[in-house]
C-alpha cells in the first residue's frame, strides 16, 4: 500500500470514526452533572465502613481491590517481560560513564535525593488519609533512586539498588498481596480480599485494616518495579556497542 | 470458595517462581508450573459441575450488591465459561509439559512466571463479569503474551511480530476502554448485569450503539477478526511452539466469548428487540469475511506456523458467526466449538513443536518427506486436520451441527455451506502439509505458496537431536483425543444448549447476580443431529481431502482449468498476500477502517 | 463550553492515532501511543466530574454537605496510568533491541525488510 493510499484510507476512516465518537459523546451527561450511584454510595460509605478518609484509596485497595491486584501483577509481569526480552548475555565491559561532570549539578542533585525519597515514602504511607497512595509514593521513591544515578555516580546508584534485593522485594510485593487476599478466605471464612484486619481509628495511620497493608505492599512493589525496569534499560545503555 | 483459587493459585506460583526460580534448574521450575496448571485445570472442571445447578456469583472482598447496585467486582461462573477456563488450564498444562523437553537451553524462570501469569489472566478474563476488571485482565494477558512472543528475540522477525502485536493490541485496548468509559458515563456502573439493567430501561441512542461498537471492535482486535487480524499472523508465527499452543487454542477465542458475554448480559435488553437483526448482520458479516479470508490465506502458506495462525483466524470467524446468530443454540454451539477446536488446534501446535525439534524445519516445502520417521505425529496432524474439517462424529462436528441447526432455526440456510467451505479449506491446508511432510507426496516446490522466510520460523536451525520423545508428542496426542472425544461426551450438545438458554435470559441473570435470587430451573432440551448436519460434516471432510489433493497435484489438472482459475482468483490472492507485509502503520490503518466500518454499519442499520 | 473536555479527549485520541499511522520513528510511535492513552484519562476524569464538588478526601471525618466528585473514575484512571506505563516500557525495550541490531528505527522499513 503506498503512503498516499494509506493516508487516504486512514483519513476517511478516522473522519467517520471521529464523527461517530463525537455523536456518542453528546449522549453523555452534561460535563459536571454526572449522577452515578456507584460513586455516591462509595463516597458516603467508605469513611464509616473502612475508617479511611481518602475514598479513592478505599476504592483502589478495598472495594475494587481485585483490580489493583491485577495491576500489581501487571507491573510485575512487565518487569519479568523486560528482563526476558533484554536478557541476552551482555559483554562484561561496561562503560561506566558517569552522566554528569559538573560539581554543582552533582551537588544539587544529590542533595535532592534524600528529600525525594522521604517525600515518596510519606506520600505512600499516608495514602489512605490524604491524597496519594502506594502507587504515587512508590514512583516518587523510585525516582529518588534514579536521581541518584542521573546526578551522581553510577557506582553509587548500583550500590544503593542491589538487584537481587529489589527482585526479591518485587516478588514479595506481589506475593503478599495474594496472601492477604487468601487470608480473607482462611481467617474469617470470608471472601478473597475481604478486609479482615482490625479497622483502627479513622484519621490515623493505624486505620483501614487491609487497606493499610495493601497500600504499603503496593508501594514496595511499584518502587521495585520502576527501579528494576530502569535498571534493565540502563544496562542496555551501559553495554551498547 | 474455589473460585478465587483458580486465579490466586497461579499468581502465587508466579510470585514464588519470580523470587526463587533462579535457584532451581529450569526443569524444576517447569514442573512446578505444570503442576499448578494441572491443579487449576482440575479446579475448573470441578467448577463446571458445581455451577451446573446455578450460576455461582463470587463477590471479591465480600462486597455484595446493595439495593441492586453492585459495588464490588464479581466473577460469574457458569458451565460455559468454566468450560473455557478448563480448556485454558488443559492447554497450559500441555504446553508446560512439552516445554520440559522442547527447549534445549536453560530457560530463564521469567518464562514460567509469564506463563503462569498468562494462565491466571486468561481465566480471570473468561470468568469476570465486571467490565473494567475484564479490561485489566485483557491488558495483563496482552503483556504476558507479548513477553512470551519475544522469547527468541535474536531473530528480527520476532521483533517485528512483537512490535506489531503490542501496538495493534494496545490500540484495541484503548477502543475497549473508551467504550467502557462511555457506558460508565451513561449507567454509572461497571458490572455487566447492572449495566444491562440500566440500559434496558431506555432506548438505544448514539452513545449505546457506538459504545457497543467500540467494545466489540476492541475485543475483536484481540480475537483477530478481519481486518484486525494482521498482527496475529505475524505474532503467532514467531512465538515458540508451546506458547503458540495457548495463543492458538484460546487467546483469540477469549475475545469472542467476551463479545458474547457483553452482548447477552449488558446489551441484549436494549439492542435485542428492535435492533437484533442489525447486530446479527454486522457480526455474521464480519464472521464470514474472517472465516473465508483466513481460510484462503491459510491455504497459500508453506510455513506451518503461519498456516495455523491463519486457521486460527478463520475459525475465529466461524465462532463469531455462531455467536452472531444471537440465539442460545448459536452461543452453545460456539462454546462447544471453541473448546473442541481449541483442543485440536492445541494438539496441532504441539505436533508442530515436536516436528520442529526433530526435523528442524516447519516449512512444508523444506521439510518435504523428512517427517517419515514420525508416524505418530503424522497421524496426529492428519486426524487433527480432519477434526478441523468437522469430520463426523467427533467433537468439532457436534459443535458445528449445533451452529448449523441454529442457523437453520433462523432461516439462514445459506450459512452452513459457507462455514463448511471454510472448515474444508482449513482442513485441506493441514492435510496437504501433512502429506508433504510425513508421506513425502507431491512436488517439493510450489510457487503458489508463500514460503516462510528465512528466520521467520524461529524454531528452525535447532539441533535436530532426538530426545526422550514422550514429553514432546504426548501432549499432542492427549489434546487430540480430548478434542475429538468431546463429541462422545454424553449429552454434551443438550447440556450446552440448556446452559446457554439460561445464559441468554438477561433479566433472570440480573436478578440472580444483583439480588441474589435463586436460579431458575434448567429448561428441558432435546438435541438431535439431523441428516443435513451429517451431510455438511461429511461433505466438508471429503472436500478437504479433495482440496489437499489439488494442492499437491495441481499440475495434473488440465491446463484449461488452471488457466481459468488463475485468471479469476490469481490477482485477488496476490493482492491479499501483499497486504500482510508487516508494516505497523498499515495494520493500524486497517484497524481504523474496520472500526469505522463496523461502528458505522451498526449506527446505520439501527436507525 | 461544557463539551470541551470531551472534545479534547476525542481530539487527543485521533491525533495520537494519526501519529501512529504516519510515524517514521519508533520512539515517536511510542509517544503517540502515550497521547492516545492520555485521551482515555481525560475522558474518564471528565465523566466523573461534578460541578462545585470537592475531591473525595474527607479529612474532617464526616462527608461534607458539599459532596465530592466520583472516586471510581479516579481509581480507574490510576490503573489506566499503570497499564500505559507498562505498555510503553515493553515497546521501548523492543525498540532498543531493534536499534541495537539494525540501527534503523523506521517502522515502514522494518516491515519490508523481511520479504
Amino acid at each position: 500500500m503506498s503512503p498516499r493510499v494509506r493516508l487516504g484510507l486512514f483519513g476517511v476512516s478516522a473522519a467517520v470514526l471521529a464523527c461517530l465518537f463525537v455523536w456518542a459523546l453528546t449522549g453523555l451527561p452534561q460535563f459536571g452533572a454526572f449522577r452515578g450511584e456507584y460513586g455516591r454510595i462509595l463516597n458516603s460509605a467508605a469513611g464509616p465502613e473502612r475508617h479511611v478518609t481518602n475514598v479513592v484509596s478505599a476504592v483502589t485497595f478495598d472495594y475494587r481491590g481485585f483490580d489493583t491486584l491485577g495491576e500489581e501483577v501487571l507491573l510485575f509481569t512487565a518487569v519479568m517481560a523486560v528482563a526476558l526480552l533484554l536478557r541476552e548475555a551482555r559483554s562484561g565491559d561496561e562503560r561506566r560513564a558517569d552522566a554528569v561532570r559538573s560539581d554543582v549539578v552533582r551537588a544539587v542533585g544529590l542533595f535532592a535525593v534524600g528529600p525525594t525519597v522521604v517525600m515518596g515514602l510519606y506520600v505512600a504511607a499516608h495514602g489512605y488519609l490524604t491524597p496519594g497512595g502506594g502507587f504515587q509514593g512508590g514512583v516518587a521513591t523510585a525516582s529518588g533512586l534514579v536521581l541518584l544515578y542521573a546526578a551522581g555516580r553510577y557506582r553509587a546508584y548500583r550500590a544503593a539498588s542491589p538487584k537481587t534485593l529489589i527482585d526479591f522485594a518485587e516478588g514479595t510485593g506481589v506475593g503478599t498481596y495474594v496472601v492477604v487476599g487468601l487470608a480473607g478466605i482462611v481467617v474469617g471464612g470470608s471472601a478473597f480480599l475481604e478486609n479482615v484486619v482490625e479497622l483502627g481509628v479513622k484519621g490515623t495511620l493505624a486505620s483501614g485494616g487491609t487497606i493499610a497493608i495493601l497500600n504499603a505492599v503496593s508501594g514496595l512493589a511499584v518502587a521495585s518495579a520502576c527501579v528494576l525496569i530502569f535498571h534493565e534499560f540502563l544496562e542496555e545503555l551501559m553495554t551498547a556497542k | 470458595m474455589l473460585v478465587p483459587l483458580v486465579v490466586a493459585l497461579p499468581l502465587l506460583g508466579a510470585a514464588v517462581l519470580g523470587a526463587a526460580g533462579h535457584f532451581l534448574p529450569s526443569r524444576v521450575d517447569d514442573l512446578v508450573a505444570a503442576a499448578i496448571a494441572a491443579a487449576v485445570t482440575v479446579l475448573c472442571v470441578v467448577l463446571i459441575f458445581h455451577s451446573a445447578h446455578g450460576t455461582i456469583t463470587y463477590w471479591f472482598g465480600g462486597w455484595h450488591p446493595r439495593n441492586g447496585i453492585a459495588i464490588g467486582i464479581s466473577f460469574s461462573v457458569e458451565p460455559l465459561g468454566a468450560g473455557i477456563a478448563a480448556l485454558i488450564g488443559a492447554l497450559m498444562t500441555a504446553a508446560l509439559v512439552q516445554s520440559i523437553d522442547y527447549f534445549e537451553e536453560e530457560v530463564p524462570p521469567h518464562f514460567f512466571v509469564l506463563m503462569l501469569v498468562f494462565l491466571a489472566s486468561m481465566i480471570g478474563f473468561a470468568l469476570s463479569s465486571d467490565l473494567f476488571n475484564m479490561f485489566v485482565f485483557f491488558e495483563l494477558m496482552s503483556t504476558a503474551a507479548f513477553g512470551l512472543t519475544g522469547y527468541r528475540i535474536e531473530h528480527r522477525s520476532v521483533l517485528q511480530g512483537a512490535i506489531n502485536f503490542a501496538v495493534v493490541n494496545g490500540i484495541g485496548a484503548f477502543l475497549l476502554l473508551a467504550g467502557i468509559a462511555l457506558l460508565y458515563g451513561r449507567t454509572g456502573a461497571l458490572n455487566l448485569a447492572q449495566i444491562g439493567q440500566v440500559l434496558s430501561r431506555h432506548g438505544a441512542d448514539g452513545l449505546v450503539i457506538v459504545a457497543f461498537g467500540l467494545i466489540v471492535v476492541g475485543l475483536l482486535t484481540k480475537a483477530g477478526a478481519v481486518p484486525f487480524h494482521f498482527w496475529l499472523s505475524d505474532a503467532y508465527a514467531v512465538a515458540p511452539a508451546p506458547v503458540c499452543v495457548l495463543f492458538a487454542g484460546v487467546m483469540s477465542d477469549l475475545g469472542l466469548h467476551a463479545v458474547g458475554r457483553v452482548y447477552w448480559v449488558a446489551f441484549s435488553g436494549v439492542l435485542g428487540n428492535g435492533h437484533a437483526d442489525a447486530v446479527r448482520g454486522v457480526l455474521i458479516g464480519v464472521g464470514l469475511l474472517t472465516a473465508l479470508v483466513g481460510a484462503l490465506m491459510a491455504f497459500v502458506q508453506a510455513g506451518l506456523k503461519r498456516m495455523l495462525a491463519f486457521i486460527v483466524i478463520s475459525h475465529v470467524g466461524i465462532f463469531l458467526t455462531a455467536i452472531g446468530l444471537l440465539t442460545a443454540r448459536g452461543l452453545a454451539g460456539a462454546t462447544v466449538y471453541v473448546v473442541a477446536d481449541g483442543l485440536v488446534k492445541g494438539a496441532l501446535f504441539c505436533a508442530v513443536g515436536h516436528l520442529a525439534r526433530r526435523v528442524g524445519h516447519t516449512d512444508e516445502l523444506i521439510a518435504h518427506g523428512r517427517g517419515r520417521s514420525l508416524p505418530l505425529t503424522g497421524t496426529v496432524v492428519a486426524l487433527g486436520a480432519l477434526g478441523l474439517a468437522i469430520l463426523p462424529p467427533f467433537g468439532t462436528f457436534v459443535a458445528y451441527s449445533l451452529v448449523e441447526r441454529g442457523a437453520g432455526g433462523l432461516g439462514y440456510h445459506w450459512l452452513p455451506p459457507l462455514l463448511a467451505i471454510a472448515t474444508a479449506v482449513t482442513g485441506a491446508s493441514v492435510l496437504r502439509a501433512a502429506a508433504r511432510i510425513f508421506l513425502g507426496l507431491g512436488p517439493a516446490e510450489d510457487d503458489l505458496l508463500v514460503a516462510a522466510p528465512r528466520g521467520e520460523e524461529a524454531d528452525e536451525g535447532m539441533r535436530a537431536a532426538p530426545r526422550r520423545g514422550f514429553l514432546l508428542w504426548g501432549p499432542a496426542v492427549a489434546l487430540l483425543v480430548a478434542g475429538l472425544g468431546l463429541g462422545f461426551a454424553p449429552g454434551i450438545a443438550a447440556h450446552a444448549v440448556q446452559h446457554a438458554e439460561r445464559f441468554v435470559d438477561r433479566p433472570a441473570v440480573a436478578r440472580e447476580t444483583l439480588h441474589g435470587a435463586p436460579p431458575a430451573p434448567l429448561p428441558h432440551v432435546h438435541e438431535q443431529i439431523g441428516a443435513a448436519g451429517y451431510a455438511y460434516g461429511a461433505g466438508s471432510a471429503i472436500l478437504a481431502v479433495a482440496l489437499a489433493w489439488i494442492g499437491l497435484y495441481r499440475r495434473r489438472i488440465p491446463e484449461a482449468f488452471r488457466r481459468a482459475a488463475g485468471a479469476t482468483a490469481g490477482p485477488a490472492v496476490q493482492r491479499l498476500k501483499l497486504l500482510h507485509d508487516g508494516v505497523v502503520g498499515e495494520y493500524v490503518t486497517w484497524l481504523t477502517a474496520g472500526a469505522a466500518a463496523i461502528t458505522g454499519l451498526l449506527a446505520l442499520l439501527t436507525r | 463550553m461544557s463539551f470541551l473536555p470531551y472534545a479534547l479527549a476525542a481530539w487527543l485520541f485521533f491525533v495520537g492515532l494519526y501519529g501512529i499511522v504516519t510515524s517514521r520513528h519508533l520512539v515517536h510511535l511510542v509517544v503517540c501511543l502515550g497521547v492516545m492513552q492520555s485521551s482515555t484519562y481525560v475522558l474518564l476524569l471528565a465523566i466523573g466530574y461534578r460541578t462545585g464538588k470537592k475531591a473525595p478526601i474527607f479529612t474532617s471525618g464526616v462527608p461534607t454537605k458539599v459532596g465530592a466528585v466520583d472516586p471510581v473514575v479516579q481509581a480507574l484512571t490510576l490503573t489506566d496510568v499503570v497499564v500505559s506505563v507498562v505498555a510503553s516500557a515493553l515497546i521501548l525495550a523492543l525498540v532498543i533491541e531493534i536499534w541495537k541490531r539494525s540501527g534503523k528505527l523506521d517502522p515502514d522499513e522494518l516491515g519490508k525488510q523481511e520479504t
